[in-house]
């Protein structure tokens, strides 16, 4: 908990890390000052970009103590605004799942091969980021916590799988490999309250070590503060769920 | 974002960006999240040319009604100039 006599400070970035395939994409870290040791969370950027709201996010949890890390997912397609950049990858069908999770493994690599890590870390996203982060957790074996935030399409149907995205992800869940944490509004349309309830039944009935919070109030990224959907009672409930779970996953 | 609804139509015109006129080629229109307009869905329209670098374009998010609206606005302005005789369309 900060109290304020208490030193602060953080440094915070743009890297370059080799991601999937060797290539060199942009990476926003934040990270505490002193030598740590410090728990890691890889974050993953929404489908709407690279953007502002992300960077105060990593920033966030460089604050509590975090070594954070957030790869640019687009570094290779474009850049320009990330509004402008978001709106070409949306036309282009988004990224491919294999290029994020291999950028998403560099990510945790690279924070757990520093010297002020506590050799354990975390992966967290939001929209479509929360679909990237369950899928992290299936498909990848680096990582001891993973959240989820209202991740869209995570229950895909059949007309809705593309070369892109060829396996709905909730096929992995038997391959989910650390505890997961779930934040969902009920008033959202994508995960709907059902596809939230399909997603919950698959991780018990595989004996899945899961948390889900569902927000009766909150509809789509109610922790967007920079939007209408924000849902203030909601987000600051879900960020003490966070961090609760981080700590007790992570440390 | 996560519907991922987009359908793209070719275009021949001119749309008007931050740096002035540029000639388009596609229109991408999308059913998702918008940036601005304060839903969780609109219907998202984006003129752009590729070809020019991702700040070619020029946006509009709209109510599903506004969309249909405006889909009905253009095809009536197309039947009432092509019924007339005096009107041609073409390349200066």
């Amino acid at each position: 908990m900060y109290t304020t006599e208490q030193y602060e400070g953080m440094i915070a970035e743009t890297i370059t890390l080799k991601g999937h395939n060797g290539d060199e994409i942009h990476t926003y870290f934040a990270r505490p000052q002193g030598p740590g040791p410090f728990p890691a969370v890889v974050v993953i950027h929404h489908l709407p970009g690279w953007d502002e709201i992300y960077r105060d996010f990593t920033r966030k949890l460089a604050h509590h103590g975090y070594l954070a890390i957030s790869p640019d997912l687009y570094c290779r397609d474009a850049h320009g605004t990330p509004e402008d950049v978001a709106s070409a990858i949306r036309a282009d069908g988004g990224a491919p799942d294999d290029r994020v999770l291999g950028d998403v493994q560099a990510a945790a690599d690279y924070v757990l091969s520093l010297p002020s890590s506590n050799g354990k870390v975390g992966v967290w996203g939001t929209c479509s980021g929360g679909r990237h982060a369950f899928l992290a957790g299936c498909k990848l074996t680096v990582f001891d916590a993973v959240i989820e935030c209202w991740g869209g399409n995570v229950i895909m149907s059949q007309d809705q799988l593309t070369e892109k995205q060829p396996v709905s992800p909730n096929e992995y869940t038997n391959d989910l490999n650390a505890p997961i944490l779930g934040l969902f509004g009920d008033l959202d349309q994508s995960p709907t309250k059902e596809q939230v309830d399909q997603h919950e039944s698959e991780l018990k009935a595989a004996g899945k070590d899961y948390e889900f919070h569902r927000y009766p109030e909150a509809g789509h990224g109610f922790f967007y503060y920079h939007a209408p959907i924000y849902h203030q009672a909601s987000a600051v409930d879900g960020w003490e769920k966070m961090f609760d779970f981080l700590a007790r996953k992570l440390n | 974002m996560c519907t991922m609804i987009c359908e793209r139509a070719p275009m021949e015109g001119s749309a008007k960006g931050r740096d002035g006129w540029f000639p388009l080629k596609n229109a991408n229109v999308s059913y998702d999240h918008p940036f601005s307009a304060p839903w969780e869905y609109a219907v998202n329209i984006d003129f752009v040319n590729e070809d020019r670098g991702v700040g070619a374009r020029v946006a509009v998010e709209l109510s599903p009604e506004s969309a249909k609206s405006l889909a009905d606005s253009i095809i009536k302005a197309l039947e009432r100039g092509e019924a007339d005789p005096q009107i041609q369309i073409s390349v200066l």
